[in-house]
């Protein structure tokens, strides 16, 4: 078993390969939050009225709200007043309209990650709005997708030629009453995506949204909002990586999705911040709140995530199952070594009838990493022949991490059926004799148990995530066949 | 309850509550320990739903009671029928009765125990300041705050204490009655066995229908090396009751504990039963039912604390939840650092046969080592289509169809139970709640 | 090909194995027969390298070196396959991708050149309507939700592509009806070669009535007490292993 610990541990202490920093002249706001700050955001973004009242009451309630802390999860403080809450790239004072305008050091910095963001050299069939700390600085394939009514564009674009559309949407799937980070993501949120399908399209190719934060002392707090009219579908990815810096960084994210009568929005998440280093120096905070409202009957949202960086991640990506027959998925992976601490599960609320959930999540705890599955199953009275399966799994890879399970089921309908397992393990000397004893190496044999444990999860996800996901794991098999 | 002034609340409460008058109150120690565990209570106070491990159990009603005082003045004695109506037996067991909190040599009947064998009651010894380890009352071994209102208030209880190597055939009997309106009982059970020994202890909480008694319990096990012990425990309160108890064990090398939990009366039961495995080789065994019609509520909160290497633990915990009544589940399995080769496996099933009954379910794993095999269950549903019509094929009526499924749903927890007569008695009480159960009885 | 001198092992602590010789030739099959906890399991995984077990005397020689040196997958690089007695399950892991991670691992030590996927599934396909095996099977996880005898033609068909040197093969027959017995034999016949060498590890003689064994050893508390040919295993069949025990205790008085 040390053999696979080792080896395990080789595996996945390689490097951060996203820790690089771009130089660039950027425009931040000074440290610290207050209403000027807030009106200063607003202002840069030439808001209407609307959107600054509704960041001004955020803001306030917020200042009623005291950090959550019933997590599995500990870190110092976070001083709230020793953040910038706003830092763009210099370029293009009012944002870049074309791709010709986007700073080329910029775009540099999006081919090393492997985003291209010139059109003819991307991946075709899929869409890629990219945001740099808090503002976005390129959407691809925007044209091709206006022409079937599809609206993806920054969320600060969206807020000034589709107001209305932003209005009736944003915020009711997760109200900034909603809680302590959603809030403060409400009051100071500077860019992130949004989209809109209109009735009876199917989006053409998938949408993506990469997240770069690269400016020191910031907090990224980017909004997103989906929307998926009736029987409308659409596939949408996000990626995130972070330069390596001894200290934290605070993401707080918002994301909403709205699926309205027979309409599915699927949604993929491979997040890899900066998780720190050995020594848990530095990382990402990830506290970001993620809700999709099933609100049409027939609807279906799915989440799908692969959680490998961030120091801390705490995140709960949620169904409101409204719509009677409406489906909620949640699938996850989420890995934690060295310091990192990871807080993560799902909320399946059921209140129409014959409403189905699904949750599979796949821990993995190595080095000191902790590990905590944290889920909800709710039953409404009014949601009459509900079924949910869950199934939460752990591996352990060495002695001094751990793995956690906490769901919670509460079901006040006796038409209901709600089924939960869970099981904690480690990589058995058995398994691993039975594969080396046909000639393959301890490291391999690693690796093909660990992408196994996570299979379920993995084929949910677009192919190219899909391959991502299995390389940010390390357990990449050559020309391995399902 | 308002916030504001929880803790001075209580202080003031205290001054006018804690009596002068109970069990040891001439012995300095346990005067202190009364008083040192009334602070820790009052610092806090009643638990509200904001707390996390009492999200489920509201105790708004119970808090706004107007004394928690002991009854500090033993009852008249119920009735020889009526006793014997309530007891499991006076047959075959060693009986200790307590009448609202208060022990009753004349009801009980501790027969000839042997040697190396002690059942006295607790009262007796705090007056008398036998020997008895004063850490048993120390904050340690709270789990809640009730615990620590307890040890102020220990009304009486029993102590067991059994010799290394004593195995007790006979099971002792702790019978609990609660009558009259508005009592607090606060009873306190000790058993401390030595290396070796075995034993089984029932406690049986019987209220009359209208006892509008509120009792909180604690119970503590300290089981040495190669120990079992079984402890049963059956909570058969009035309608109005409010029952809040402690079952904590502590286990050393290759012990092992069983408990058998079984809420089928009351207003509100809650049950916090942990046992903390310190040696290796333990064996813990978590057993339990609650069977709730109207608007009961019966609450389970389990901890199984793996501290030591290869221990092993089985948790069954089946409900069935009628009327309006809810039923609640919390249990948590913990593998400590150093903890390998655990073995732990936990479920919990319900069946909600209303639309105003509820289950809140909360199966929990907390894993801090590596070489461990822990898995947990957890399902709310119905009875199964299939079987019942297979059974209706076979020509049983669809009532007694259901009924039999569900006996033998529970029955399955039920027939764990080491002694015949306690089995017995609670699948009577089983059958006499679902419809049919009568003919059922016949077939058994 | 394998020759085995006074080997002595042990497993937390208890011994199993009390001094074993045995020699093995390219070409030959052995049958290995004995009660219930002789040791004919231990002997297998120590061969193969089982790290829960400690050699605590004794030399294993294999090919011409020392095999206690060697890691497990090594030893299989080198031609040694262990069929296991409860073949393990590998959730979520495809045969096709176990198998052709394991073939490339033992034909790159071999020198050859790996098989992409089109020759892998030719391949495969081909052994596997020899083992009369239904091609779904690749996609499944390895040995997860099998039943006794696929758990059992799995292992065969894994012998079948490693082609390894020396095959253990540990209670292959055993949970297998009387058909199933005949494909897993036959596709163990197949394998026969003048270059390699086969070992039966068996409590019955059933298997035998189809691969016919050059030599029969009975393994009983840790020793080989006997050593025959094909008509020892009859006798036990007969007889039972008490005899060769008071037999051999007869010899040590």
């Amino acid at each position: 078993m040390d053999a696979a610990n080792r080896q395990l541990d080789e595996l996945i202490s390689r490097d951060y390969q996203h820790g690089f920093y771009t130089e660039l002249e950027s425009d931040t706001v000074p440290l610290g939050l207050n209403e000027d700050i807030i009106r200063l955001i607003s202002a840069k973004k030439h808001e209407p009225e609307f959107m600054l009242e509704w960041r001004l009451q955020a803001y306030r309630h917020w200042l009623t709200l005291s950090e959550p802390h019933w997590a599995h999860i500990h870190y110092q403080p976070i001083d709230y007043q020793d953040i910038a809450y706003y830092s763009a790239p210099k370029s293009g004072k009012d944002g870049p309209q074309s791709l010709a305008e986007v700073d080329p050091e910029l775009l540099r910095t999006y081919e090393k990650l492997g985003i291209p963001l010139k059109e003819q050299e991307m991946l075709a069939g899929v869409a890629v709005d990219a945001v740099f700390d808090s503002v976005s600085v390129a959407t691809t394939f925007k044209d091709k997708l206006a022409d079937l009514g599809i609206i993806f564009c920054p969320f600060s674009e969206a807020v000034q030629k589709y107001p209305d559309l932003v209005r009736t949407y944003l915020g009711t799937v997760v109200p900034f009453t909603d809680n302590f980070y959603a809030c403060l993501n409400s009051a100071v949120f500077s860019d992130g995506s949004f989209c809109y399908i209109p009735p009876g399209v199917r989006c053409p190719m998938e949408l993506s949204t990469y997240f770069r934060i690269n400016a020191k002392n910031t907090g990224q707090f980017e909004r997103t909002l989906i929307i998926a009219d009736k029987d409308a579908y659409v596939s949408y990815l996000e990626g995130c990586t972070a330069p390596m810096r001894d200290e934290h960084q605070l993401h707080a994210a918002v994301v909403e999705l709205i699926a309205l009568e027979d309409a599915q929005i699927k949604y993929s998440t491979v997040q890899n911040w900066y998780p720190g280093d050995k020594e848990g120096r530095g990382g990402i905070y990830n506290f970001v709140t993620k809700r999709g409202d099933c609100r049409g009957a027939r609807s279906h949202i799915s989440w799908t995530q692969v959680e490998t960086g961030s120091a801390i991640t705490w995140k709960y990506p949620s169904v409101i199952l409204r719509g009677d027959e409406s489906f909620g998925e949640f699938y996850s992976v989420a890995l934690t070594n060295h310091h990192q601490q990871a807080d993560t599960g799902t909320k399946m609320i059921h209140v129409g009838r014959n409403t189905r959930s699904t949750v599979i999540s796949k821990g993995i705890s190595a080095g000191l990493g902790q590990n905590a599955y944290r889920g909800l199953i709710k039953v409404l009275a009014s949601a009459d022949g509900a079924r949910n399966y869950t199934q939460c799994d752990s591996l352990l890879l060495g002695h001094r991490c751990g793995a956690h399970t906490f769901p919670y089921i509460e079901v006040k309908n006796p038409d209901a059926q709600v089924e939960h397992e869970a099981s904690t393990s480690r990589i058995g000397e058995d398994q691993l004799f039975y594969c080396t004893q046909r000639g393959i190496s301890p490291e391999d044999a690693v690796s093909m148990i660990v992408s196994g444990f996570c299979k379920a999860v993995f084929k949910e996800l677009p192919m190219e995530f899909a391959v991502e996901a299995q390389k940010l794991l390390g357990v990449s098999l050559e020309g391995g066949t399902g | 309850m308002e916030t504001m002034n929880v803790q001075e609340h209580w202080q003031n409460m205290a001054l006018d509550q804690v009596p002068l008058a109970l069990a040891g109150h001439e012995v300095p120690w346990v005067r202190e320990a009364r008083l040192a565990a009334f602070e820790r209570f009052a610092a806090r106070g009643f638990p509200t739903r904001r707390d996390e491990a009492w999200k489920y159990t509201d105790l708004s009603i119970l808090a706004k009671r107007a004394s928690f005082a002991p009854d500090n003045i033993p009852p008249d004695a119920p009735s020889e029928a009526a006793l014997n109506a309530w007891m499991l037996s006076r047959q075959n067991v060693h009986l200790m009765v307590f009448v609202n909190g208060h022990y009753s040599p004349e009801l009980s009947y501790p027969r000839n125990l042997g040697p190396g064998v002690q059942l006295e009651s607790l009262a007796g010894m705090l007056d008398e300041n036998a020997q008895l380890p004063p850490e048993l009352f120390d904050a340690v071994h709270e789990h809640t705050v009730l615990d620590a209102l307890n040890t102020a208030f220990t009304t009486d209880g029993a102590v067991l204490r059994l010799a290394p190597g004593t195995r007790l055939k006979t099971p002792v009997y702790l019978l609990y009655i609660a009558s009259g309106y508005g009592v607090s009982i606060y009873p306190r059970n000790i058993i401390l066995a030595g290396e070796g020994a075995e034993a089984t202890v029932i406690e049986h909480y019987m209220g009359t229908l209208d006892a509008h008694n509120f009792t909180d319990a604690v119970t503590q096990l300290e089981l040495a090396s190669g120990v079992t012990i079984d402890h049963c425990k059956l909570v058969q309160e009035g309608s109005a009751a409010f029952h809040i108890a402690g079952v904590h064990a502590r286990q050393k090398a290759g012990s092992r504990f069983v408990s058998h939990s079984f809420a089928l009366g009351g207003k509100l039961v809650r049950n916090d039963i942990t046992s903390s495995l310190d040696g290796p080789d333990c064996d813990c065994r978590m057993n339990g039912l609650y069977l709730l019609n109207g608007r009961q509520q019966a609450d389970h909160h389990t901890c199984i604390d793996h501290q030591a290497p290869r221990g092993t633990s089985r948790e069954c915990y089946r409900g069935v939840l009628d009327g309006a009544s809810r039923g609640v589940f919390d249990g948590k399995v913990i593998v400590r650092p150093g903890a390998e080769k655990t073995d732990a496996h936990q479920s919990n099933r319900n069946l909600l046969l209303s639309r105003q009954a509820e289950v809140d379910t909360k199966p929990q794993l907390e894993i801090y080592a590596d070489e461990v095999k822990c898995t947990h269950g957890a399902t709310v549903g119905q009875l199964d289509e299939d079987s019942l019509f297979y059974m209706q094929s076979r020509g049983i009526d669809a009532e007694t169809a259901r009924s039999l499924l569900v006996y033998g749903f529970l029955n399955d927890v039920i027939e764990r139970v080491p002694v015949s007569e306690l089995r017995s008695r609670i699948v009577d009480m089983v059958l006499d709640r679902l419809p049919q159960g009568e003919s059922i009885k016949e077939l058994l | 090909m394998l020759s085995i001198r006074n080997l002595h092992a042990s497993r937390d602590g208890k011994e199993i194995l009390r001094g074993i010789d045995l020699d093995i030739q390219a070409g030959e099959v052995h049958a290995i027969m004995g009660p219930n906890g002789s040791g004919k399991s231990t002997l297998a995984q120590v061969i193969a390298g089982q790290p829960g077990y400690q050699i605590t005397e004794g030399e294993v020689a294999y090919l011409g070196q020392d095999l206690m040196e060697l890691s497990p997958e090594e030893r299989a690089r080198e031609g040694i396959f262990l069929g296991f007695q409860y073949p393990v399950e590998i959730p979520g892991v495809s045969i096709a991708m176990f198998l052709k991670t394991s073939l490339n691992a033992i034909r790159r030590q071999q020198g050859l050149p790996e098989v992409d996927a089109m020759e892998f599934l030719s391949l495969v396909r081909e052994k596997m309507k020899l083992m009369q095996m239904n091609e779904a099977f690749l996609t499944r996880a390895v040995n997860e939700g099998f039943s006794g005898g696929e758990k059992k033609r799995n292992e065969v068909l894994q012998l079948a592509m490693l082609e390894p040197r020396l095959a253990i093969l540990d209670e292959t027959d055993s949970g297998l009806d009387i058909d199933a017995l005949e494909v897993v034999a036959n596709g163990i016949n197949g394998l026969r070669s003048a270059g390699r060498a086969i070992v039966l590890v068996t409590h019955y003689q059933r298997l035998l009535n189809y691969i016919k064994p050059d030599v029969v050893h009975v393994l009983a508390q840790g020793r080989i007490l006997k050593s025959g040919g094909p008509e020892l295993a009859l006798e036990l069949e007969q007889r039972g292993y008490g005899w060769v025990e008071q037999e051999s205790k007869a010899v040590a008085a």
